[in-house]
């Protein structure tokens, strides 16, 4: 089969499309980079893709609440588009700002299989401030996309991370093993001396996909994760490498991630 | 009214694009917050609560009861349009005037019709005069755009006068003499090994980062729009610099910004007054200091930059003025398609573009502003809040598209003095311009044309486009939302013309406006102020060690690095927090180019408190400091470059111009000495502030003279970048460079309450120190150091406790040799010595490490073990001095900002 194609969206204060299409490309697939306004323009490319990336970023400022403007925007000029893609055996992954765009335009959790009805919000985190560091996730789903991971550090970035929902909603998730990702504590919080969970999330919830597992939807940053520099502890463990004689590996633990999706149309 | 609402702006762009219909001249969006206040509250308590959280300058505030609120004829809410009344098209102005009143008209303001002075022209006598002869040459009066306009070019803030005049026997001024004069030296000094691309003539500097690609490097200050509302200065502040990123060359990236902030500390609550009456008060520190750090927060993590790196400084100096230092470094192509990309020209024929956001009243007068002390008279229109999404389309829009198309042929930013600035600077290229105001996109009408002439509303750029290329050009910023207008055409006439509907309001020889400015020599009057010996008593070191890293220019900044993006863009290497005890960085490495294992770090450097004792020594100190951070996370030393930052005090002063021109001097030696080269850099020259205590009695308050400078440098190879946290007990750790007995200035000595003016200030022999900096980079790139901490504020104490906390390691440590050294314990441990790294080595490569570093008569120390024990412990002749836990260490150094 041909090298699998990924679209990257990019605009209005998205700003990860770069780092997103990378990853892709590390992984072993291709990845464009196309404009809101160009596909709202020919929504027709979406053809030629079979992965959709919503990347991370700021679009509109968060101004009227993270995500909420874009997704208006893709309801009203692409929705029906946007549906009848994920309704194919096609894969779909929201990074943080990414995640706010889909739960607001109801790709996930998508309860029932009606990829409209927004039922998760992402709110401001329980500092009240936007905070950027490492966190420990423990993979909960059978979700394509985290086939073969049963735990990584990521870094995070984001001011409104914590994931609500009614009771009822979290509880349906759960039973449907739709949440994908949670906050441990692991490596990265034991050797900074972090807690879990950055944000307040419920459930320490740190992503989620729909019934399917093909969408997800998740607030850590896989794609700042592609390099071995890029881990905060890089430099002991370099040091502990290099004393006992072993090679520093090149990768870091977001590819994983993007090589599943890749190898889904393998 | 007219402040930037970025959040009715996206929800009017929602509106427009759901509903199909665009808002007419008479409709807006606004926003406001609703505040809910539960429990028994008098309206005092209320009206308390509504001082702290909003800004009278740029916020109006309503209490109202609950029974009220169900009212609606209560209830309604005060619509914040811009209602502007119509007003004369242009005024000329006399100047036949005798010289008391000329010198009013320079320093405040032409009159309006109605009797009120428009706001600070800046201008002294002598340039009133000379605008004066020009116009008497030219047989009429100016018009109001013309002199604002003049004021407006001719301004310190962007002319900076005061390094450009002569000074004493200095007669090419400071700037030549000592800034570009090092930077001419050290690239002839490095022949073929010089990699300056471009210094001091665009937006940003730029070095070479490889063959293929140029990295750029920008440091300004935004300190009065940030003492009267600390975000919109700020968060104007960062967007701002980014565009001289945007705006360098034909258009670089922005790939990482740095922040400084120079503020006093937050604890102090006595109010300060810009009127006798008390009726205007100054921000305190602590709401100023929260500002500047969300401002930067909200510009930086909005613009999807990463921000590795900056720092807290505190002295009672800023309470008047805060400094905030805001940076970009940016990254271009060498080469686009055949154009070298730092290369551009506006050509005759070219039509002069606007991008980005509209004009309004803000930002009026910030250039002359900012080039005079504050007081009563600081207009409140200098007030702005940034919008870094308009800014993020547009940015992308040119650097990621139009740019590599070959759209335009030249770009400038819309900074200080807006139009009037880009566009007469840019026609420097071509040799002239003819603007047609109205044809500028307005935020809202009836704006005058000077106001719109000068006007900084943010986020916009200027651009000079082909005619051919224009249809090209505008379908694609409208495809990405980004608005352009074509506001003129480049011409060679020599002439600066502008056109309100048709008429000619501005007319201006172009040698006039930029080279008419009246030379201005001044005098210094300074001596070395006479030494005076410290006293110092200091016993119990455990203690003051703990006390000393909860100070709070040694505390943890971790509050500010969290909240800051660094993750963005994926190319953090070396982070602002390191190690297990997360213990903030003096330098930060970051890797732009995706695929190579190139990277660069960043640093900066500041002795405020050395200023008043030696200024030479100041400047001396910062640039070895800068210098030195690099080179110990693993920058070759051989490519590093330099901004400077002058943040001075009452620059009309003899004293303090004698003290700028000691520092300069110093900026000369040093750079030129370690083959560091400045690339760029700016000046704010009054940071004073006249105003009042709370009993009407005067207050002046100026800055401590303040050189900040950044650096800048290439690592080879990230991989073997180096953090300051030891790796494993065993571990050798040693020092590297002399310690002398230098605690002038230093941290310990303001700790222990030591006479500010006494002791001497560190000495900086450049000559020894490079020669040990490139044995240290040729050690690391081998690999054989495991961590390292350059020395700096705070001197081998705070050294020795940073890297305990960044551990959690114990370490043992034995000053015999450095007591011989220093003469003292306390001279040992609290000199803040230049040129001193503390390094840990793997036993294993001692043996490699003191073969490569110890030759050549470099001094090199060992003195101590990495331990696996909880504690720091220091002996001197055999006797334990201090012994602390680590744990204790932490806390001390987490606390003082952690309820931040």
């Amino acid at each position: 089969m041909a090298t699998p194609r990924a679209l990257v969206f990019s605009g209005y204060g998205l700003n990860c499309e770069a780092e997103t299409k990378l990853a892709f490309e590390q992984a072993g697939g291709l990845a464009d980079i196309i404009h809101i306004n160009d596909l709202i323009a020919s929504p027709k490319q979406l053809a030629a893709y079979q992965i959709l990336a919503f990347p991370g970023g700021f679009s509109y400022g968060d101004d009227t609440g993270a995500g909420n403007a874009f997704a208006t925007k893709l309801r009203h000029h692409l929705g029906e588009s946007l549906s009848a893609f994920v309704q194919h055996d096609t894969l779909a992954i929201g990074i943080c700002n990414g995640f706010q765009i889909i739960a607001n335009l109801g790709l996930v959790p998508a309860t029932n299989e009606t990829y409209t009805q927004r039922s998760v919000a992402l709110v401001a985190n329980d500092s009240s401030r936007y905070v950027a560091r490492w966190v420990d996730l423990q993979v909960e789903s059978r979700s394509p996309w985290l086939a073969g991971i049963t735990d990584l550090s990521l870094p995070i970035a984001h001011g409104e991370g914590k994931l609500v929902a009614d009771p009822a909603m979290i509880a349906r998730l759960k039973a449907n093993r739709q949440i994908a990702l949670r906050y441990v504590s692991g490596p990265v919080c034991e050797y900074a001396d972090l807690p879990a969970n950055p944000n307040g999330s419920t459930d320490d919830i740190a992503g989620i996909t729909d019934e399917t597992g093909r969408i997800l939807g998740l607030m850590p940053h896989p794609e700042r994760a592609v390099f071995f520099t890029q881990q905060p502890h890089w430099p002991i463990l370099s040091e502990q490498l290099k004393r006992g004689g072993k090679p520093i590996p090149a990768p870091g633990p977001g590819v994983a991630i993007f090589r599943n999706a890749v190898n889904y149309f393998r | 009214p007219g402040v930037t609402d970025n959040v009715a702006s996206t929800a009017r762009e929602s509106m427009e694009d759901l509903l199909g219909a665009s808002f007419s001249g008479e409709e807006g969006v606004f926003t406001s917050r609703l505040l809910l206040l539960s429990g028994d509250l008098d309206r005092g308590v209320v009206e308390q609560v509504s001082k702290r959280l909003a800004n009278p300058l740029i916020q109006r505030t309503t209490i109202r009861q609950r029974k009220d609120w169900e009212r609606p004829a209560v209830r309604a809410i005060t619509v914040p349009v811009v209602q502007l009344a119509a007003q004369t098209a242009v005024v000329t102005v006399d100047l036949a005037l005798p010289d008391s009143e000329l010198a009013d008209l320079g320093s405040y303001g032409i009159m309006d019709p109605g009797g009120q002075r428009r706001g600070p022209l800046a201008l002294d006598l002598a340039a009133m005069k000379a605008i004066q002869s020009y116009f008497k040459a030219a047989k009429r009066p100016p018009t109001d755009i013309e002199l604002e306009a003049i004021a407006q070019t001719w301004s310190e803030h962007c002319k900076h006068t005061i390094f450009a005049d002569p000074l004493d026997d200095i007669t090419t001024g400071i700037f030549k003499a000592h800034i570009k004069a090092a930077t001419e030296k050290v690239r002839q000094l490095k022949g073929d090994a010089d990699n300056c691309v471009s210094v001091f003539t665009d937006n940003s500097g730029a070095i070479r980062f490889d063959d293929d690609y140029l990295i750029t490097h920008k440091v300004e200050t935004h300190n009065s729009p940030s003492a009267l509302d600390p975000f919109g200065g700020a968060i104007t502040g960062i967007v701002g610099v980014n565009r001289d990123t945007i705006g360098f060359g034909l258009g670089a990236k922005p790939v990482a910004n740095t922040y400084g902030f120079c503020l006093a500390d937050p604890a102090d609550e006595t109010p300060l007054y810009r009127d006798k009456a008390a009726t205007a008060p100054m921000l305190a520190p602590r709401r100023i200091m929260e500002g500047v750090i969300e401002g930067v927060n909200v510009g930086g993590n909005c613009s999807g930059i990463p921000t590795p790196q900056g720092f807290t400084y505190f002295d009672p100096s800023y309470k008047g003025k805060p400094l905030v230092f805001v940076g970009t470094l940016g990254l271009i192509p060498a080469k686009l398609g055949k154009r070298l990309s730092h290369e551009k020209a506006a050509r005759p024929g070219n039509l002069v573009v606007m991008v980005g956001g509209r004009v309004g009243l803000d930002g009026i007068h910030g250039a002359t502003f900012s080039s005079v002390e504050m007081d009563a008279h600081s207009p409140a229109t200098a007030v702005q809040i940034g919008d870094p999404i308009t800014q993020k389309k547009f940015s992308d829009a040119l650097v990621k598209e139009a740019r590599d198309r070959n759209l335009y042929t030249s770009i400038t930013d819309n900074g200080a003095g807006g139009l009037s600035c880009s566009v007469a600077e840019m026609a420097k290229e071509s040799g002239g311009f003819e603007v047609d105001l109205e044809t500028v996109p307005l935020k809202y009408p009836k704006l005058a044309p000077w106001q719109i002439w000068i006007s900084e509303s943010q986020e916009r750029m200027t651009l000079a486009i082909d005619p051919a290329k224009w249809e090209e050009f505008a379908e694609l910023m409208g495809h990405r939302g980004v608005e352009a207008t074509v506001i003129g055409r480049f011409t060679d006439s020599g002439r600066c013309l502008v056109r309100y509907h048709g008429d000619t309001v501005l007319d201006l020889d172009m040698e006039f406006l930029h080279e008419g400015l009246p030379k201005l020599r001044r005098t210094t009057k300074w001596s070395k102020p006479p030494s005076r010996p410290a006293i110092i008593q200091a016993k119990d070191w455990s203690q003051l060690a703990t006390r000393l890293v909860g100070r709070l220019n040694l505390a943890s900044n971790e509050f500010i690095s969290q909240q800051y993006d660094h993750e963005v863009q994926a190319s953090s290497v070396l982070k602002p927090l390191q190690g297990r005890g997360r213990v903030n960085a003096e330098a930060s490495v970051v890797a732009p180019v995706w695929g190579s294992k190139r990277g660069v770090a960043l640093s900066q450097s500041l002795y405020p408190s050395y200023s008043d004792l030696d200024p030479y020594a100041m400047a001396a100190a910062a640039i070895d400091t800068a210098v030195r951070n690099l080179v110990a996370v693993g920058a070759d030393p051989d490519t590093i470059a330099l901004l400077d930052n002058f943040c001075w005090c009452s620059s009309d002063d003899p004293f303090r111009l004698g003290q700028l021109k000691q520092a300069t001097q110093a900026c000369y030696d040093y750079a030129v000495a370690y083959r560091a080269p400045f690339i760029s850099g700016k000046d704010s020259m009054f940071n004073d502030f006249k105003g009042f205590d709370g009993g009407g009695k005067p207050v002046q308050i100026s800055s401590a003279p303040t050189l900040l400078i950044s650096s800048v440098g290439i690592v080879p190879d990230v991989t073997k970048g180096v953090s300051l946290d030891p790796k494993a007990a065993g571990d050798l750790v040693y020092l590297l460079g002399a310690t002398n007995d230098e605690l002038g200035g230093s941290e310990l000595h303001d700790l222990l309450g030591v006479d500010r003016l006494s002791g001497k200030v560190p000495q900086v022999n450049a000559t020894t120190n490079l020669k040990l900096y490139r044995r240290l980079a040729e050690a690391t790139s081998r690999g054989l150091v495991a961590s390292s901490l350059s020395l700096t504020r705070g001197g081998l104490l705070a050294g020795l406790t940073k890297m305990a906390m960044g551990g959690k390691l114990g370490m043992a440590i034995d000053l015999d040799m450095i007591v011989a050294q220093a003469r003292s314990l306390a001279a040992a441990l609290g000199s803040e010595s230049q040129g001193r790294v503390l390094v840990t080595v793997a036993p294993e490569n001692q043996g490699a490490f003191e073969e490569l570093m110890m030759p050549g008569g470099n001094v090199v120390t060992w003195i101590g073990k990495i331990t696996d024990q909880t504690n720091l412990t220091v002996r001197n002749r055999g006797v334990v001095e201090l012994s602390v836990g680590i744990k204790d260490l932490l806390a001390s150094y987490r606390k003082t900002f952690g309820g931040f």
